[in-house]
């Protein structure tokens, strides 16, 4: 892909999030989804540059709760979204987890859980099964957290791990200035996040997380040194989360001036004055890509909405993939 | 020539390494030192590129198990204490054990865990875990007591498709012998009648098995015969066995020696009344280690866990009824 389509791709990835993830929110706030809603608005050019720098079927993608764009760009069907967030039986969860839980491990994007940093060692795991099975040349595992799991032991844990086998791993930190309502100052002590890839002894970048053109050049630079036996990377993206934490959230604990300065810029926004001023995207083209999508999330939807939610009398409610012809679970009737 | 519980161990491992590619060994100070109870001695030789050292993050090292077993491998982790694992509780409660269940990938890793206590080992480095992992879905708890057992159930666990925590007790390790691995060969998720007997019922796990046996010998000369019940797997647990054992005898007593608070013995006891209540001649009775963290000093060690003596006193209790 050459310079001008990998740019009109993450800003149709970035696009594609956005819209879906407005229709989530119209969906929650009517009370159509279940649980809760959490929005990547703000960090598209981040999550679609990092979903768009890997290759589906080669690559593997861990993503977080802010990576609607990633996934999308990485290759996630919107379909699988919006069965998930409404339930329907036939999603990869199959109601038995749901929202930004989703996941397909078979394609190589695992299913997160809720607690932050695990899924670090995770996918060095997964590289280190390549390397094992003698197939990881060429290959990069990537995965986004937040600022506030850098604080957690499984991030270091993970990323030092990774840093020991010098695995081609690739960490992507959305610092968006808040861990749910908790603001930087409170989160750590150093003055860049980014000082702790030298710690760990690995690569570190930082990046302006509003602007498209500097990610798709830093994150793209951190894949590649990865791809070619750079070992472990990390990116440090500065940013700003525009919605609360979760639609339930209205985010006022956010000063007003981080939601003014430089930061609080919307990189859609941004993306797309960049796209006009290089001539790789006419306003029409933008247009219509938006048309196309809002149709596409729309079919998507309305697909999930018809499906069928899951049974509790089809569910065989059993935790584990063996049967033991002894083991006899205790009973328990349903009642719905 | 005789075989230990810990060579069953090692020898286990290194005929899955031998036989299945998709075996590796991870764990703290496992590959050129062999492990902190040389369970993996001689094998980083043998297996060159297949048993690896791991730095002292338990958390990380199951999750990168669980990313490798995403990836088709069979990884063993070994924990170098039970006790230890509290720091990986995450990975394998959460991410481990609920993979299958969310995914429909069931994530084939086993977990060893050096369990129990041994003299002067003290609060954390004595701990037996199975309870607290038998709780949580999506998990197979394997409590081994005989040679034999080391050796197969290793074998089939690590055949399973599903997580396995392999509770393997550091006392039985060396003290524990046998003439050959080789034995009867129960499936994982059937118990065993170590000893017949026709007055009580002594379910118990791991290394209390062969306290019971001993409090059961002791008993003897009073008259009673007193059947122990290995449980071998914790869970899946062989209910069927358990309870067909209490409908010859009418009385049960469980053995464990992990903390009172619920638990392995109280689901047992809890089973066995719920389903088997008119079975009973006597209320069930729970033997455990007590309610404080495992002691260090030897004295006091010895009388917090289960003994032959406080089995046989239990015993009598029971009897008594």
């Amino acid at each position: 892909m050459n310079h001008r389509d990998f740019l009109r791709s993450v800003f149709q990835s970035m696009l594609r999030g956005r819209i879906l993830e407005n229709k989530l929110s119209s969906l929650y706030k009517a009370g159509k989804i279940v649980g809760g809603v959490y929005l990547g608005r703000g960090q598209e050019a981040v999550s679609a540059t990092l979903g768009t720098a890997l290759i589906q079927g080669t690559d593997f993608f861990a993503p977080l709760i802010r990576d609607q764009a990633g996934r999308t760009a990485f290759g996630e069907p919107l379909i699988d979204c919006t069965r998930t967030y409404l339930g329907s039986v036939k999603g990869p969860m199959r109601g038995r987890d749901g929202n930004i839980h989703r996941g397909r491990p078979d394609l190589g994007m695992p299913a997160m859980i809720s607690h932050l940093g695990a899924q670090v060692s995770v996918v060095a795991g997964m590289l280190f099964a390549k390397r094992l099975q003698g197939t990881l040349a060429g290959r990069v595992g990537a995965t986004c957290i937040g600022d506030g799991a850098t604080s957690t032991g499984a991030f270091h844990e993970g990323l030092n791990l990774a840093a020991i086998e010098r695995l081609p791993l690739v960490v992507v930190v959305a610092n968006n200035q808040f861990a749910y309502s908790t603001p930087n100052d409170r989160q750590f002590a150093c003055a860049d996040l980014v000082e702790k890839a030298r710690g760990y002894g690995v690569g570190g970048f930082s990046v302006d997380g509003t602007d498209m053109l500097a990610c798709v050049s830093v994150i793209g630079e951190a894949v590649r040194r990865a791809r070619e036996g750079g070992g472990p990377q990390m990116v440090v993206a500065r940013l700003l989360r525009l919605s609360g934490h979760g639609e339930h959230d209205d985010g006022s604990y956010v000063p007003a001036e981080a939601r003014v300065d430089h930061y609080g810029q919307d990189c859609i926004e941004v993306a797309m004055q960049q796209l006009l001023d290089h001539h790789f995207a006419t306003a029409e083209e933008i247009v219509a890509w938006q048309d196309q999508i809002a149709d596409e999330v729309q079919r998507a939807v309305a697909q999930a909405q018809q499906e069928p939610v899951p049974d509790p009398y089809q569910e065989d409610w059993t935790a584990l993939s063996t049967r033991f012809p002894l083991d006899q679970p205790i009973s328990q009737p349903i009642f719905s | 020539m005789s075989v230990t519980y810990i060579d069953a161990i090692r020898e286990a491992q290194e005929k899955l390494l031998r036989e299945d590619d998709r075996v590796f060994l991870y764990g703290q100070d496992i590959a050129t030192f062999g492990g902190a109870f040389k369970a993996t001695k001689g094998l980083a030789e043998k297996f060159p590129n297949r048993v690896f050292d791991a730095p002292i993050s338990e958390d990380a090292m199951i999750g990168m198990a669980v990313g490798a077993a995403i990836e088709g491998m069979r990884p063993i982790i070994e924990m170098q204490f039970a006790d230890f694992s509290s720091v990986a509780f995450n990975q394998i409660v959460n991410q481990a054990a609920t993979h299958f269940y969310r995914t429909g990938m069931p994530i084939p890793l086993t977990v060893r865990l050096p369990s129990g206590g041994t003299p002067g080992s003290g609060p954390f480095h004595s701990q037996s875990m199975e309870g607290i992992y038998a709780q949580y879905p999506g998990l197979v708890v394997l409590t081994p007591a005989t040679v034999s057992d080391a050796y197969h159930m290793l074998l089939d666990g690590v055949a399973l498709d599903d997580p396995v925590i392999y509770c393997e007790h550091k006392f039985l390790y060396r003290w524990l012998k046998a003439k050959s691995i080789n034995g009867d060969h129960l499936p994982i998720g059937q118990a065993r009648i170590t000893r017949p007997g026709k007055h009580a019922t002594v379910v118990a796990y791991s290394a209390m098995v062969h306290e019971a046996v001993r409090a059961a010998d002791r008993l003897v000369q009073d008259g009673w015969e007193i059947e122990v019940v290995d449980l071998r797997s914790v869970k899946p647990l062989d209910i069927d066995t358990i309870l067909a054992s209490v409908a010859r005898t009418g009385r049960l007593l469980a053995v464990g020696e992990a903390f009172p608070w619920g638990g392995v013995t109280a689901e047992v006891v809890a089973r066995v009344t719920e389903e088997g209540f008119h079975l009973l001649d006597a209320p069930p009775q729970r033997l455990n280690a007590r309610d404080t963290p495992v002691p260090y000093h030897p004295k006091l060690w010895a009388a917090h866990r289960p003994t032959p003596e406080s089995i046989c006193e239990a015993l009598r209790k029971l009897l008594s009824f």
